[in-house]
């Protein structure tokens, strides 16, 4: 379960969004600029809110009354980035295997597969390839896997459809929904896709110039 | 030209080997010094940039005049040094300061562009994969902005190998301990050594050809 609340004052607009969503998908709809993007770096511990609070999981993560901001490297939240930004030097493997690594999940111990995870992601085949080998789809389920091997809290989605044709993206969209359905954790992701939005959405917050327009719960869930 | 055996070797084994510590120090203090500068801003960034670029554009006899204030004998620091026995002005350290000093801005120069050009959603994406900023640096900023940080490392040994006008005011001229190539070259022109000085001429030239000439083809292969 996620909870925040955040402030942050942007050169153009103030930021201020509140949000609570259990094990569902949350999508944060609206038009570039708004202010969607800088939601989720805030939730990830990338970029430093202004006021508020961040709790997971009743853990907090960041609260400016209690003065704690934990780094991203400690949040235990995936974040798929828009362009993948997969490491261009390292293959398919060495991408995924990076955050097995660190110090924090080999403290942690329990492991996925990583192999598994890329098969089950019908890219397994391509593990010894570099990104720059790899079309925008498989990109993106690079990216996934890359994200979920480290087993997180929470998963950040920043349009993860923007570079990807129809058909590619109809696709990777019920993969999406099933994979949620399977790692029942809460997804929060961000479109300007209104079509994207009511697919997936359990929730759906409207975002305009960096204000809460619209709640709404998604009834006619596909 | 002389025969190689009958050459006097020392200005060329000097100049290797300074040109060598000096690339050495500026990649080691240079690297990270603008690895912070590409990424932090803070009060006075701009001036102490202005600063670290100023010995590439300054005459190398204002640089020279510079240092000769720091660590000569009366200098800032050499004073201090003098007091515990040390003195560098007219040996080789200088000509390894000299060197280092004039040939810091290019490694400079070359490291920032370098690491401006890596998209920052690569680090942030390393960041929420759990890996230490440390970690961060040797896996993902330093392998993306190498084949600038080597154009970097090329300029600042090239420039290290030919520096002449500042070496020449602090570490002198002195056969066998302080002289480099460049030195060597202009006293022998002057005393009329022509072929001395052509063989100088030749050997610096090939050398610096193929140390860049090697690199390029090297740097070629490595880019994704």
């Amino acid at each position: 379960m996620l909870e925040a609340s955040l402030t942050k004052k942007l050169w153009h607009f103030t930021l201020k969004v509140e949000l609570q969503v259990d094990n569902q998908i949350l999508v944060l709809l609206g038009p570039s600029g708004c202010g969607k993007t800088t939601t989720l770096t805030l939730l990830a511990g990338l970029f430093k809110p202004d006021d508020g609070y961040i709790k997971l999981n009743n853990q907090t993560l960041y609260s400016s009354a209690g003065k704690i901001n934990k780094p991203p490297q400690s949040r235990d939240i995936g974040y798929l980035f828009q362009n993948c930004a997969l490491f261009p030097h390292m293959t398919v493997r060495q991408n995924v295997f990076y955050g097995l690594k660190s110090k924090r999940y080999r403290q942690a111990g329990s492991a996925l597969d990583p192999v598994e995870l890329l098969d089950s992601f019908g890219v397994g085949h391509l593990i010894d390839r570099y990104p720059s080998q790899l079309s925008g789809g498989e990109k993106q389920r690079v990216a996934l896997a890359r994200a979920l091997i480290v087993q997180p809290k929470l998963l950040l989605l920043d349009e993860p459809f923007s570079a990807l044709d129809r058909k590619t993206k109809t696709g990777l969209r019920q993969e999406l929904k099933r994979l949620h359905q399977q790692w029942q954790i809460p997804f929060v992701l961000v479109t300007h896709d209104e079509e994207d939005a009511r697919f997936l959405g359990d929730a759906i917050v409207t975002i305009e110039n960096g204000q809460v327009r619209k709640h709404s719960l998604n009834v006619v869930s596909a | 030209m002389v025969f190689f055996s009958e050459m006097d070797w020392h200005p060329v084994i000097l100049s290797v080997r300074v040109a060598i510590i000096a690339t050495i120090i500026v990649t080691c203090l240079g690297v990270p010094l603008t690895r912070f500068m590409a990424r932090k801003e803070f009060y006075g960034k701009d001036f102490l940039e202005a600063a670290i670029t100023l010995p590439m554009v300054l005459p190398p006899s204002v640089v020279g005049y510079g240092l000769l204030m720091l660590i000569g004998k009366n200098g800032l620091f050499g004073r201090i040094l003098a007091d515990m026995g040390v003195t560098l002005v007219f040996t080789w350290y200088a000509a390894v300061i000299a060197a280092t000093v004039v040939a810091f801005p290019l490694m400079y120069q070359s490291a920032k562009a370098a690491f401006m050009s890596v998209d920052l959603d690569f680090e942030k994406a390393a960041r929420t994969l759990g890996a230490s900023e440390v970690r961060i640096f040797f896996t993902v900023t330093l392998p993306l902005a190498w084949p600038g940080i080597l154009a970097g490392l090329v300029l600042t040994f090239a420039r290290a190998l030919g520096e002449f006008g500042a070496t020449l005011m602090v570490a002198g001229n002195i056969p066998g301990l302080t002289q480099t190539i460049p030195t060597a070259i202009y006293f022998a022109v002057e005393s009329g050594k022509d072929v001395l000085a052509r063989t100088l001429v030749v050997i610096i030239t090939v050398f610096s050809f193929c140390v860049i000439f090697w690199v390029n083809r090297w740097a070629k292969k490595q880019n994704y």
